[in-house]
């Protein structure tokens, strides 16, 4: 699979260019609109304590709730062998007056609901409302970060490289993140910690790609006497896409069969993650070299200082 | 020769790569599940033992490993669900005074433990734990402050006979004294200046009244409440620490929450009755004889019953630190420091009262169980809270005490057990608990099984790839990428004692991506300088040469990233940070210097005419050379 590839990646950047603005615009429309929807983690929730008088099965209990339309209640055992927890997400849609009070009608519908299903007896032991502060203290942690260490990727990338690669890649990475989250809203994929995290999982993934190709980029620039700078883009790219599908394919490898073996708490993650790596790969051919073309990036601007030049020249 | 390493670097990794081995082994134990019995009234010994041994019996729970000592009882069980029984039998067995907990036991063999190699801490998701947010009520530190402050102004201007036409706290950063007069004004400033370092003076006039207002600076607040958090954390910290718990988390969040995550315990009911059984302290003096019965309350002490006098002259939060030392003659003293507007207090306090008793009141919010039958006669537990006031010290004043004074007259116990209960009574504001959840052991366990198994099928897809496509080069990257692997997990169990969680895993999942990634990088490299028409051992020193600065690039940017969220995030985020850390560095290692080593084993300090590394373009033919 070495290609001694030769496409015109960057022929059909006017395209590329309005099909990642039309995705962005929808996504953030998605967002604006329709929300993401999000996990307990991020919501409040009406937390039931129940005690059985024998053993309980964690699975009968999720089993009964289910089936009566609590697709979204989670069950952990609380302490012993026959206390349980069920935590219900609250439906943010509708104003509640008296949280307390609506906690504990929850509480006692779903008492009445499993003690129906079963054959010991349920007892309401309490019913407490869960507030979600703590969800978005986390969610503006979460977003704070992202804020800071893309500025401390632009940094890095315009002492390294240029400043125009700096935008290119931050470009790229805002880019990545807006479309996963827009998918997110449009498809109503939960969102929670995990989640999140692999947001943060495909700002590095990313910026690995897109590093890769810059590098290339500046290694042509430096090293080509001839051509235009689409030119020497587009030779970049080939150079680079051998590299780029191997490692996006061993990646998707890993990530399909977290998504398939992983378990549930990690499914979400996983398919984040999946949608990150495909948009993550796109956006490393053609946004991030995009953004420095129209950026009008010169030979100029990569040429090494004078006094270093002598050490980075060598051939081995 | 190209493509050497010299021996001492063969050696390095050779080194890195058996003790990486080393310290990775831990992990392949399971730990024991296990009750833990505990108690803060009593030491444990053998005959407790013995009654848990024919609780146990009786309800027919097998166990082993039991370990005694003065603070703990472990027992080691089976299963998940003998651990469940075993409890309930246990408390059965015991009475009230006793904590039961679910906990897990290591069976790590001795000879890793004394190596230092431990087990990897599994976070609260992995394992099952509960988890707290605790919220310590500033406003009530503050307030408590002013307060504090307002009764020592008054006793001040009492003893230099200066009289106010009003004193009072406006808010928790303001106090307001009125006078008659500028003089008085003038004259209580004085006196009360030095006495009040941290404090703003400030002087306005309000009609006919001259106002002086004592205002706490921003700065000053701001310090306060980092260091009541600060204290508080500590005393709790102090409180987990004596329950015994592996690896604990006490960790601060925000201005003014701390996490409390216990993993491994089950019970949260349990862990709540044990953090909320927080202390504080008050020195007071003892009654005068033939006090009026309102103005006292009888405490025990020593068997005997003594009248405190209800005015607190000293708060807990007044005390910066607290030992118990020897004197001079090597009897044991207990030595109480207070800051300095507390020495101040005490002082005055105890000048005029040299000969009277003073007293320290631990008061403990605990909790108790009760029963009670509702309409259809079953019995209903429910969880009360009550406080407990105990009298920990009843000693004669000798004289004016310091802002360092002791306590002496104590056995080495009683002097260690004195500074222990002060301390642990210093908690400098109250708190309260925002928010628990609970994971239990089972989900804990799915979760971790799930995601190890995740781990292992894509590790194994990816290494089946690598040698299929990259052949005796794939091996090289093989070999790194399970050594990358064991490098993070011995990482994280011994050197960093960082935390596996869910998102931990999925950073590793990243990590072994971007290790690959690495690989590919330079073997394209190589492939890519074959096709140009370089020889074999020049195309691998040009390959692992070019792509070390992109990979370098690509890895520093991502570590970057690591690094502010670790900084930046709690919890989730931090435990994903983490690990993507450590795994960059371990990456670089071994995609780089550890294939690199192989490669020069497989190929180097040789002449070669084809190394396998998959297909590649072969050079045109049709070259023109300068001969």
């Amino acid at each position: 699979m070495q290609l001694p590839s030769n496409i015109d990646f960057m022929g059909v950047r006017k395209i590329a260019s309005a099909i990642s603005i039309t995705l962005v615009i929808v996504s953030i429309l998605a967002l604006f609109f329709n929300s993401l929807q999000f996990g307990l983690d991020f919501t409040s929730g009406t937390s039931v304590r129940l005690g059985y008088s024998d053993t309980v099965v964690l699975d009968e209990v999720n089993f009964a709730l289910t089936n009566n339309g609590y697709e979204d209640a989670v069950v952990v055992s609380f302490g012993s062998d026959r206390e349980i927890r069920v935590i219900l997400p609250v439906d943010e849609s509708v104003e509640v007056v008296n949280q307390a009070e609506q906690a504990a009608e929850v509480g006692e519908t779903i008492a009445a609901l499993l003690s129906a299903g079963s054959s010991s007896d349920v007892t309401l032991l309490g019913s407490d409302y869960v507030s979600a502060k703590v969800g978005e203290e986390l969610a503006e942690q979460g977003g704070l970060g992202m804020l800071v260490a893309l500025g401390i990727i632009m940094v890095y990338i315009a002492v390294r490289f240029q400043f125009k690669f700096s935008v290119g890649a931050v470009v790229a990475l805002a880019h990545d993140v807006i479309i996963t989250l827009g998918i997110f809203s449009i498809f109503g994929i939960e969102f929670n910690l995990n989640t999140l995290a692999a947001m943060l999982a495909i700002i590095g993934y990313s910026l690995n790609d897109t590093i890769v190709v810059s590098d290339r980029i500046r290694e042509n620039f430096r090293r080509m006497r001839k051509g235009s700078p689409i030119e020497m883009v587009n030779t970049s790219l080939n150079q680079t896409l051998s590299r780029t599908i191997i490692t996006s394919f061993t990646t998707l490898l890993v990530l399909f069969s977290v998504l398939f073996i992983g378990g549930e708490t990690t499914q979400g993650f996983a398919v984040a993650l999946i949608i990150g790596v495909v948009i993550g790969t796109y956006s490393s051919v053609y946004v991030a070299s995009n953004v420095i073309l129209y950026m009008n990036v010169t030979r100029e601007d990569l040429m090494i200082p004078v006094k270093e030049g002598a050490d980075l020249d060598g051939m081995p | 020769m190209l493509n050497q390493y010299p021996a001492w670097k063969n050696t390095l990794i050779l080194i890195v790569v058996l003790l990486g081995f080393l310290y990775s082994i831990p992990n392949i134990y399971p730990d024991d599940e296990a009750i833990q019995v505990s108690t803060d009234s009593l030491t444990l010994n053998e005959s407790d033992m013995a009654l848990i041994t024919t609780a146990l019996e009786a309800a027919q729970v097998e166990f082993f490993g039991e370990e005694v000592s003065e603070e703990n009882i472990l027992i080691r069980l089976n299963s998940v669900d003998d651990q469940l029984v075993a409890k309930t039998a246990i408390e059965d067995a015991l009475s009230d005074d006793y904590i039961v907990a679910l906990n897990l036991a290591p069976t790590t063999p001795g000879w890793l433990q004394a190596i230092g190699a431990g087990k990897m801490n599994l976070g609260l998701d992995l394992q099952g734990g509960v988890h707290f947010l605790m919220e310590v009520d500033m406003d009530a530190a503050l307030g408590r402050r002013m307060e504090d402050n307002l009764s020592n102004v008054r006793s001040i201007l009492r003893e230099e006979r200066l009289r106010t036409r009003g004193t009072e706290v406006i808010d928790n950063n303001h106090l307001e004294i009125r006078f008659a007069n500028a003089e008085i004004r003038s004259d209580a400033r004085s006196a009360l200046i030095d006495n009040f370092p941290d404090l703003q003076f400030q002087t306005r006039e309000v009609g006919d009244l001259f106002v002086l207002d004592m205002r706490t600076p921003a700065e000053v607040a701001l310090q306060v409440e980092r260091d009541t958090l600060q204290a508080n954390r500590t005393t709790i910290m102090n409180r987990v620490d004596s329950l015994g718990v592996a690896e604990p988390t006490v960790q601060q969040q925000g201005a003014d929450r701390i996490v409390v995550e216990l993993p491994g315990i089950q019970d949260p009911a349990q862990a709540i009755r044990f953090l909320q059984r927080i202390a504080t302290l008050e020195f007071h003096l003892e009654a005068e004889p033939g006090a009026s019965a309102v103005s006292y309350e009888s405490y025990e002490y020593d068997g005997r019953l003594i009248d405190v006098d209800n005015e607190v002259i000293l708060q807990g939060d007044r005390i910066s630190n607290v030992r118990s030392t020897l004197d001079q003659n090597g009897l044991p003293q207990v030595q109480i420091n207070l800051d300095a507007q507390g020495g101040n207090q005490i002082n005055r306090v105890t000048r005029d009262n040299v000969g009277r008793m003073m007293d320290i009141l631990l008061s403990e919010t605990k909790s108790r169980t009760i029963t009670t039958l509702d309409e259809e006669g079953n019995e209903i537990e429910d969880v009360e809270f009550y406080e407990d006031k105990r009298l920990i010290s009843h000693a004669t004043i000798i004289t004016a005490l310091p802002r360092t004074f002791v306590i002496t007259g104590l056995n080495a116990r009683e002097a260690n057990d004195l500074s222990e209960l002060i301390r642990s009574g210093s908690l400098a504001a109250p708190m309260t608990i925002v928010e628990q959840s609970v994971i239990g052991p089972t989900m804990g366990r799915e979760n971790l099984e799930a995601g190890f198994n995740g781990v292992l099928v894509a590790s194994v897809l990816v290494l089946v790839f690598m040698l299929f496509y990259y052949r005796v080069f794939g091996v090289a990257a093989n070999a790194a990428l399970i050594m990358n692997i064991l490098l993070i997990f011995a990482v994280m169990s011994s050197v960093i004692p960082a935390t596996l969680t869910l998102p931990g895993i999925v950073g590793i999942v990243l990590t072994v991506g971007m290790a690959v990634d690495a690989n590919v990088l330079i073997f394209t490299r190589i492939r890519e300088e074959l096709s140009n028409g370089m020889s074999p051992q020049q195309a691998i020193d040009a390959g692992y040469d070019r792509a070390f600065t992109t990979i370098l690039d690509a890895n520093l940017t991502t570590f970057l990233v690591a690094l502010v969220l670790f900084t930046i995030g709690t919890g989730p985020v931090k435990g994903f940070a983490v690990t993507l850390m450590i795994g960059i560095m371990t990456s670089m290692f071994t995609a780089i210097v550890g294939t690199r080593a192989l490669v020069n084993l497989i190929y180097g300090g040789r002449s070669v005419q084809k190394i396998s590394i998959g297909k590649y373009r072969m050079p045109d033919k049709s070259v023109i050379k300068a001969t």
